[in-house]
């Protein structure tokens, strides 16, 4: 059987982990790690090219994304575990003229 | 631990990288001639920048400022600047400071000359002799307590925070535990991550340098908005977003990594030197590669660490700029322009330390002479200098 493509977490408070591998697609099975070397197997939903994220919980519209510990933006519409969370879901809170 | 480096003496007792003659024109109108002087002598390095006149006054001294901070540089060993006649900068005030720290410095005057040719010529015989002068200068053994050391990451995916810039966050922390000085920036990658530095800051959150930390964000995040933009689209750049970084929050959090886990002395302005600092400081500087770049040169850094994802190429004039790419697929295509390969992280090959301890070691080789690749490529024509107000 194929190897499980590894997926990073930075922190215990993060509710993303960044996969570093090519061809993820639909319905592929990664294994999320994190520093203390827990393992939890997740199914992607859409295609995720190398080195972005996935969501490891639901999170709701509206709700922090956090990453190394720290927010790096909020929900944009609710996000199933296993989503690809990028742009079209992740709306960042700093920077901005409207806010 | 003690650790050396080869470095050339300057008579105020700093250390050079390199030994250099600086052809500085102060203004932009002077750049082709420096440019002429620059392809016919060799060991000289040209700063082409864009600015020097029609500017308003407070541009104005920093131009001159940085321009003198650069010819003071450790890594130059003499100066010939190149003046129009009628610039806004202060080019005389360039002769006088630079010639104060003891190096040998020219000035031509292309007005004066009579005109273009004249002034290639006059420049060419200036800076010919100038190399003549310093190209004997013998390196010697410095303590590493000398070294300034810059630091910056650019077309950054999310390696960068997860290898490259952790490794360049070892290599700070070494430094700084080794007496030196090491100088990090872009405030605009601040933005999201501003509290871990600030509570970083010597005399905490609430005390002067953590207030200042906040103080430089809220500036820059308000001079963004003062025209009416909304900061995304400009920040994450394109590139960042196609390499997974999805906000300014993202790409900052993982940018403060490189300046790993000192305490942070204080905040210089982008005009200032280091004099006496040690430790971990912090330059007010916006995160694109010519004005940071020049920035950091000009705070007399003689070298810098550069962390990049999606590879960045370019170097700077007269400081020796480290490649250390965390994207093991960027190394892969663009190994004539990465020096380092902390891909290996990512890939679990090696750990952190591991890296970060090449890094040091590579670190310690360029400062006594190794050429960075981008140094042998002679990539390293982009500079320029942060200015404040309009063009008038």
């Amino acid at each position: 059987m194929e190897e499980l493509k590894l997926a990073l977490k930075v922190d215990d408070l993060d509710n993303v982990a960044t996969i570093f591998a090519d061809a993820i697609t639909d319905g592929t099975r990664v294994e999320v790690r994190d520093k203390k070397g827990n393992m939890e197997e997740i199914t992607v939903h859409g295609d995720v090219p190398y080195g972005h994220k996935i969501a490891l919980c639901n999170i709701a519209r509206g709700e922090h994304i956090m990453k190394y510990g720290e927010c790096i933006g909020a929900a944009s519409c609710d996000i199933k575990k296993g989503d690809y969370v990028h742009v079209h879901n992740l709306e960042a809170l700093r920077g901005r003229g409207d806010l | 631990m003690s650790y050396t480096f080869q470095g050339y003496r300057r008579a105020n007792g700093t250390f050079g990288a390199r030994n250099l003659v600086a052809v500085i024109p102060s203004v932009i109108c002077a750049n082709d001639v420096g440019q002429a002087i620059c392809r016919q002598v060799q060991g000289t390095i040209g700063y082409f920048h864009h600015q020097g006149c029609c500017q308003l006054p407070i541009d104005l001294k920093r131009v001159t400022d940085t321009l003198s901070n650069l010819g003071q540089s450790p890594n130059v060993g003499a100066a010939l600047i190149v003046s129009l006649g009628c610039e806004g900068t202060d080019h005389e005030r360039l002769v006088e400071e630079i010639r104060a720290t003891g190096k040998p410095v020219e000035i031509i005057r292309i007005q004066e000359l009579g005109g273009t040719s004249r002034a290639i010529q006059a420049g060419i015989d200036a800076a010919q002799r100038l190399v003549q002068q310093i190209s004997g200068l013998q390196r010697e053994p410095a303590d590493i307590s000398n070294v300034i050391m810059s630091i910056k990451c650019g077309a950054s995916d999310t390696t960068s925070g997860m290898a490259s810039n952790c490794v360049i966050g070892y290599v700070a922390d070494k430094l700084v535990d080794l007496g030196a000085t090491v100088v990090f920036g872009e405030t605009t990658e601040f933005l999201g991550g501003e509290h871990i530095l600030a509570r970083r800051a010597v005399g905490g959150e609430d005390g002067p340098v953590g207030r200042k930390i906040y103080e430089i964000v809220d500036r820059m995040e308000k001079r963004a908005k003062s025209v009416g933009e909304d900061m995304r689209g400009g920040q994450p750049t394109p590139g960042n977003i196609a390499g997974g970084l999805s906000s300014i929050e993202e790409k900052s959090l993982g940018a403060i990594v490189k300046s790993g886990h000192r305490p942070i002395q204080g905040v210089l302005e982008y005009t200032d030197r280091v004099t006496d600092q040690k430790g971990l400081w912090i330059k007010d500087a916006p995160g694109r590669e010519p004005e940071i770049l020049t920035g950091m040169a000009a705070t007399g850094a003689q070298i810098m660490l550069f962390s990049t994802g999606r590879g960045a190429p370019q170097g700077f004039p007269s400081m020796p700029v480290v490649k250390i790419c965390g994207n093991p697929n960027t190394y892969e295509r663009m190994q004539h322009d990465m020096d380092l390969n902390a891909g290996r992280i990512i890939t679990g090959e090696k750990t952190i330390e591991e890296v970060g301890e090449e890094a040091f070691e590579l670190l310690i080789r360029v400062l006594s002479g190794e050429m960075t690749k981008n140094e042998a490529l002679g990539y390293f024509g982009s500079m320029d200098i942060f200015c404040l107000g309009p063009v008038i």
